[in-house]
């Protein structure tokens, strides 16, 4: 594979389908699944919810498996979660026993302690911290913190990996709208500087517009697929102010709706 | 009396609120006055106020147990009285604190103080009941970590769990030829049940979010047992050993009569021998009383290492 090819297909997704052995006999939950994320893509994956976007992500992260298919990162096949596909996840999933700061070490050492002294991984492990604004709160445990606040923790974790992928798992849907606009915008200017690679899942249509340049439309479950692809081509550094008045913006954003809630509307359950 | 002292802080907790009532009404018209009487006769209400309502408090948390402990005495005295042989209370303490004037005396190997008996006894049961940690609790790890390991193991642990610890007491002496570790033996297979098995369940309760950072993040099998495992499942260990040490006293006083020696159990049965019935009561405090002790520290270093 030539360098110009990798780039374009740094994420592969081929042919992916995931059935899964319940009690109840398997479910399909995901057929036919293609998709080539570019290097320094950021995508969002959207859909009602059980529509498996999770398991999309799961796959990507390689804590699943697929039933069928290959999927690729970086010209190599995923057959394990690798520290150069970090995750943030949805309930941030911290460990209540450790302060913010050796919730974020564990990650450092992990992927830089065969190579660098202590006094370095703590330094990045702070460094990882004062970016996401939380220098102040670094020897508090999690139950002290407010939920935005644990979620940044979650994201400095992922990012202090250095990692080549950033999959993101619903980051901001158990947050408050004012703290969900904050930090979005912060995502937004980390991902700016730092160029890696992201999929987002999301059910919040103005968060996928606003922080991606495609978004892939996930048709209803079972047997989900993806529907649509969308690309997003408004400029960047976006503003959230000024894109609600942007006519381009309001018709990204009523495409994503007629797809959700026209083409494939879901019953209310 | 304690009635009347009960009504008393009653009173002078009603008439507070009245008193502070009434300066409240001029707020709004005139605010300079009123700051200026509140300020000058607040504190020494306050102060006898925050006082008896301490009291109260104190008196209200001690009334229920204090009630329930002469209850019980009268109980005791009116069967005592009633029947024939029963030391009543008041014999019964007059016995303990000559009993324990002189707790470490030693005239024979078959007759020492009661403090030595009480320390062989707990000796024994800390052998045990450490040797039952060391294997329970690595054991109940492993169990817990790996299905293979937990589904080998559950036929020979449900089937020697309901098991009296006291029937292995003949296997101990068999195997050890000696009364000593023979009761050692006992208080370690009844302590190490709970041990494994709650530190099993703590393990295999370990959340999947969690579980998925390990993997996500890569971590080695020694970082997942240091960083996540065993802090989440102290709180279940804990709650095994606190089980342990309970059962592991109880059946202390049963394996020392069998075996006999130096200990609370063996003093028991001596006792009956000599017929001396007081002693036989007070033994019954002791292993109460030493159990709620051994009970109440590990609720204390619980409490040190659990997280929250």
């Amino acid at each position: 594979m030539t360098n110009n090819m990798m780039q374009d297909r740094y994420v592969l997704i081929e042919n992916v389908n995931m059935t899964f052995q319940t009690k109840k006999g398997s479910f399909q939950a995901l057929k036919d699944i293609n998709l080539n994320i570019r290097e320094g893509e950021f995508i969002s994956i959207i859909g009602h919810s059980g529509c498996g976007k999770s398991t999309v992500l799961n796959l990507i992260a390689g804590l699943l498996q697929p039933t069928e298919g290959y999927l690729f990162c970086a010209g190599r096949e995923i057959a394990k979660p690798g520290p150069e596909r970090a995750v943030v996840f949805q309930n941030h999933s911290l460990l209540p026993w450790l302060t913010c700061f050796e919730n974020v070490y564990l990650a450092v050492e992990r992927v830089f302690g065969d190579t660098e002294g202590q006094t370095q991984l703590a330094e990045r492990t702070r460094a990882a911290l004062e970016l996401v604004g939380l220098s102040h709160a670094v020897e508090k445990r999690p139950n002290e913190i407010s939920g935005g606040m644990k979620q940044r923790v979650g994201i400095a974790r992922a990012l202090a990996m250095e990692p080549k992928v950033l999959l993101l798992d619903e980051p901001f849907g158990a947050l408050d709208a004012l703290t969900r606009a904050g930090l979005q915008d912060e995502l937004m200017a980390i991902m700016s500087r730092s160029g890696c690679t992201a999929v987002m899942v999301t059910h919040d249509v103005d968060e996928a517009v606003l922080l991606s340049d495609r978004i892939v439309m996930m048709t209803n479950g079972p047997a989900a697929t993806i529907g649509e692809i969308l690309e997003v081509d408004l400029p960047r550094p976006r503003k959230r102010l000024e894109l609600v008045e942007d006519p381009a913006y309001t018709h990204l954003r009523s495409e994503v709706l007629k797809f959700l809630y026209e083409r494939h509307a879901k019953k209310a359950a | 009396m304690s009635v009347v002292s009960f009504n008393k802080e009653k009173t002078m907790q009603a008439s507070e609120p009245t008193v502070k009532t009434v300066p409240a009404k001029p707020v709004v018209a005139v605010v300079k006055p009123l700051s200026t009487t509140a300020t000058a006769a607040a504190p020494l209400l306050q102060k006898r106020g925050a006082w008896a309502a301490t009291a109260k408090r104190v008196f209200e948390w001690l009334l229920p147990p204090v009630t329930g402990l002469l209850i019980f005495a009268a109980i005791w005295a009116t069967v005592s009285a009633l029947t024939q042989g029963l030391p009543g209370p008041v014999k019964t303490w007059q016995s303990a604190v000559e009993l324990f004037s002189d707790p470490f005396y030693i005239n024979n190997p078959n007759d020492m103080g009661i403090g030595w008996n009480i320390l062989n006894s707990l000796k024994r049961v800390a052998t045990g009941f450490a040797l039952a940690a060391v294997v329970g609790i690595p054991m109940g790890f492993v169990i817990g970590r790996y299905t293979f390991m937990s589904r080998m193991a559950a036929p020979v642990i449900s089937l020697l769990k309901p098991v009296s610890p006291l029937a292995w007491l003949p296997i101990g002496l068999l195997v050890f030829k000696a009364a000593n570790p023979a009761a050692i033996w006992v208080i370690f297979i009844t302590a190490v049940w709970p041990m494994i098995i709650n530190t099993a369940v703590g393990v295999s309760k370990v959340p999947q979010d969690y579980m998925n950072v390990a993997k996500v993040l890569n971590l080695s099998e020694w970082k997942i047992v240091t960083k996540i495992l065993l802090p989440y499942v102290m709180p279940y260990m804990m709650t095994g050993v606190r089980l342990s040490i309970g059962a592991a006293w109880l059946v202390i006083v049963a394996a020392e009569m069998l075996t006999g020696g130096v200990g609370i159990g063996f003093w028991v049965w001596d006792e009956w021998n000599n017929l001396n019935v007081e002693h036989i009561i007070i033994a019954i405090f002791i292993v109460g009383i030493v159990g709620l002790l051994l009970e109440q520290c590990l609720v204390l270093v619980a409490k040190r290492y659990s997280y929250e």
